[in-house]
């Protein structure tokens, strides 16, 4: 057993935290992240060129990691700096375009952006619920909704349904109708609206590779939670030492200092089951430990972001103040992939299905 | 035991009941309902229009104009107010400066101040929080020095909700710094517009305006304006903390809470199902709702003890903690429940764009967040909890 990074992960680590502290710290990120188009371009290029994305990306298609451990270690990071940049779309766009054996030189360098349209207005997380359809030429109908960094997307890949045949396909963001908007915790997104619009399949029934695109997008927002909470702890911690009332540090206070204590205990719960999950993300049960670990990161980061908040007082309730975007982050990560409830209601089915098996035998 | 209003009590009711359908605009429920920001205008229609039925100063007594009613009348009117969706009425000269000068003000402040709050001529702020005193109030250090007729003024306040609006402000000042930090403040009322005050508006963490902070720099006042002795302030103080604790739990607003949550429940969809139709989101919400029923009834004992005392007793801090745990958890589950589509920043969604579902949900996730103050101002939950420790534990 070995919980230490490899020396090639803590490389890339190094250089991109570094990056981060030096070139895109949190100032800036809250200065780009709300105003169009939600990102900084010229970042999203050196981000490429530091070769970040090829550390996302397997080798068969041309990166140099793209293993759970690798995809959690860069999210931290990016999590502890509070980015807004598109990564996660790029991520599971990388996957998919692995199971479609696309090339995908263009989306490691940066230079062609992909973003990844699953959710619908019924069918936020379910897969085997979307409706959006396709016909046998190919014509895709629907809407997609809140489609992370579908604001500066050049290709979507949309999940829709030919019969009852979940497939993927390609389609230009020129030939679909793309409304995008900022979010309320930072970045962007778009909404996508398609009407009978001509796409190209990439992969027929694709159950199977888009739930692998979703496990590995749940590995990333877990990490990038952990990372989150973990500064917010920390911007907490440093605060009750700080701030002075009644003559004394607000720290002293032992109602303060417990609960601070229970925010630490759910973070180090909240990494550990985000490592099991990126363990078994190429493993036959990805999804199960995925949905542990987001239900658990859903817990863990709302209790987080709502004490930093509170143990803090007025002053987090402050744009000015980061401990505010950090928690809108950690909040609203729940409205991706999944949510605590829908990510608990797949644990409670595999219960279910433990029992029948264990009345079976 | 007897859990109804009596009949004078429910004749009241539809009183009001009739009065809210006939008289408030209907622009202004919706705006309301959508919990988006009222513009001062609409915040002064309704106050004239309360006003004109003699119903704006609910906490006055009836010498100055108040309706004379008693606690059970007036949580009736405010339920029935949260059912209609009518604004909340702002507090500041209403609720907190008007019933001090009833108590504490000369006849000369009373005649020249109060009917100019009911009016609308005169917006009041709080001038109480100092960057380095929040719970611990009374280590403020705004200085008031007095020179001739006149107080000079320099220091900050911070934290003064609707500033922007207001050309009032009552403030907590340092007179003397001998003795207990309690035994030197003042309780002094003064005019934005005097030179030497700065205002700055602070952006919360939903983007929104609502509160500002004032930077005072040699800015003389008349020493008429004085509330109460000087040095007596900290008893104007805690005598206005009481009247803030009225209608504290905020059940009302909760109620509105819960229809919204419950209207949602019934529309969002997860594939074929209803959101309500998920075991797990319905127990959330019934869960809140099973607080909620008893926080009413919690609310009422409470409010029928004071009327018996004459004066809410300590245990009104419960209902602080309660209810805002309440609320809180119900503006959680309206942002939850519309999954992704609570994501987009809520000035990128104008209203009513049916992309977007029904209006009333673009601003819930910034209405979430905007929240989480109801356990921070108004003395902290974690002040409650001491001051229940003190009261109530006898350890
Ligand atoms: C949106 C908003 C609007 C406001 N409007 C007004 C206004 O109009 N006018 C005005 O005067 N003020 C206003 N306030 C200020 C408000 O009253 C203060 O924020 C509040 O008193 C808390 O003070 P603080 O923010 O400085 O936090 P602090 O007092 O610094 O508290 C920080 C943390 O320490 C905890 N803490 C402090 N002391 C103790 C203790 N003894 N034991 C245990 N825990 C403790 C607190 O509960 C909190 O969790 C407003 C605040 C907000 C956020």
């Amino acid at each position: 057993m070995d919980f230490n990074l490899t020396e090639d992960r803590r490389m890339v680590l190094d250089t991109l935290s570094r990056y981060l502290q030096d070139q895109y710290p949190v100032e800036h990120r809250i200065k780009v992240a709300y105003d169009a188009p939600f990102h900084d371009p010229s970042e999203w290029s050196e981000l490429a060129n530091l070769g970040l994305f090829s550390a996302l990306a397997d080798e068969s298609v041309g990166g140099f990691g793209g293993t759970g451990f690798d995809i959690a270690v860069i999210f931290e990071a990016l999590g502890k700096a509070l980015n807004c940049e598109p990564v996660l779309p790029l991520v599971m766009a990388s996957r998919l375009l692995g199971f479609a054996g696309r090339d995908q030189h263009a989306l490691l360098e940066g230079v062609e952006n992909y973003a990844v349209a699953i959710s619908e207005p019924d069918a936020p997380y379910e897969l085997s619920h979307i409706n959006c359809t396709a016909t046998s030429e190919h014509r895709l109908s629907g809407r997609k909704s809140a489609v992370y960094g579908g604001q500066i997307a050049k290709t979507f890949l949309v999940a829709a349904k030919a019969g009852n045949i979940l497939n993927l396909y390609q389609v230009d963001a020129h030939q679909a109708e793309v409304i995008s908007y900022g979010l309320i915790d930072g970045g962007g997104a778009a909404e996508v609206l398609l009407d009978d619009t001509p796409a190209e399949l990439l992969i027929e029934n694709a159950v199977h590779a888009l739930s692998d695109a979703v496990n590995a997008g749940i590995v990333a927002l877990c990490s990038e939670a952990v990372g989150l909470m973990t500064v917010s702890y920390d911007m907490t911690v440093d605060y009750l030492r700080q701030r002075k009332q009644f003559g004394r540090p607000i720290g002293s206070f032992q109602a303060l200092q417990h609960r601070a204590v229970d925010m630490l205990t759910e973070i180090e719960q909240a990494r550990s089951i985000t490592i099991k999950a990126a363990a078994e993300l190429d493993g036959a049960q990805a999804s199960r430990y995925a949905s542990m670990a987001k239900n658990l990161i859903g817990r863990a980061s709302r209790l987080v972001a709502e004490e930093a908040i509170q143990l803090h007082g007025g002053i987090a309730m402050t744009w000015e103040y980061p401990v505010s975007h950090f928690a809108k982050r950690l909040v609203m990560l729940d409205h991706q992939l999944g949510d605590t409830d829908y990510h608990l209601s797949k644990i409670i089915d595999g219960l279910a299905s433990d029992l029948s098996n264990h009345n079976a035998a | 035991m007897d859990l109804n209003f009596t009949d004078q009590e429910r004749a009241f009711q539809s009183e009001v009941q009739t009065f809210l359908a006939d008289n408030l605009p209907d622009d202004i429920a919706a705006k309301v309902r959508l919990g988006d920001g009222l513009t001062k205008d609409m915040m002064d229609l309704w106050h004239s229009i309360l006003n004109a039925k003699g119903w704006l100063a609910t906490t006055w007594t009836k010498a100055f104009g108040g309706p004379g009613w008693t606690p059970v009348q007036k949580h009736i009117f405010e339920e029935e107010c949260c059912r209609a969706y009518a604004p909340r009425i702002l507090p500041f000269g209403l609720n907190m400066l008007g019933p001090v000068l009833q108590k504490f003000g000369t006849a000369e402040q009373q005649e020249s101040i109060l009917p100019r709050i009911l009016s609308g001529e005169d917006w009041w702020c709080q001038g109480y929080s100092e960057p380095g005193a929040g719970s611990d109030l009374a280590s403020l250090k705004t200085r008031a020095i007095r020179e001739g007729d006149e107080y000079i003024i320099n220091g900050q306040k911070t934290w003064t909700t609707l500033g922007q609006h207001s050309n009032k402000i009552f403030c907590l000042v340092r007179t003397s710094s001998e003795g207990k930090p309690q035994e030197g403040i003042s309780f002094v009322l003064v005019d934005l517009d005097t030179p030497g005050i700065d205002m700055r508006p602070i952006r919360l963490i939903e983007g929104g305006h609502e509160v500002n902070e004032v930077f005072f720099t040699d800015v003389r006042v008349p020493i008429s304006n004085l509330v109460g002795e000087e040095n007596k302030g900290w008893t104007i103080a805690k005598f206005l903390l009481s009247h803030e604790r009225t209608g504290i739990a905020g059940v009302g607003f909760s109620m509105q809470a819960l229809e919204e949550v419950k209207s949602l429940a019934h529309t969002i969809r997860r594939g074929a199902k209803r959101l309500i139709d998920d075991p797990l989101f319905a127990a959330r919400l019934a869960k809140v709702e099973i607080d909620l029923e008893a926080m009413k009834i919690t609310n009422l004992r409470m409010l029928f003890q004071a009327q018996k005392q004459g004066a809410p007793g300590p245990e009104t801090s419960m209902l602080k903690i309660k209810g805002t745990v309440i609320n809180q958890e119900l503006r959680d589950l309206a942002r939850r429940a519309l999954g992704p589509l609570a994501a987009p920043f809520p000035g990128h969604v104008s209203d009513g764009n049916i992309l977007f579902g029904p209006a009333d949900t673009a601003f819930n996730a910034a209405r979430y967040f905007n929240n989480r103050k109801t356990s921070i101002f108004g003395g902290s939950n974690e002040i409650q909890r001491n001051i229940l420790t003190k009261t109530m534990l006898e350890l």
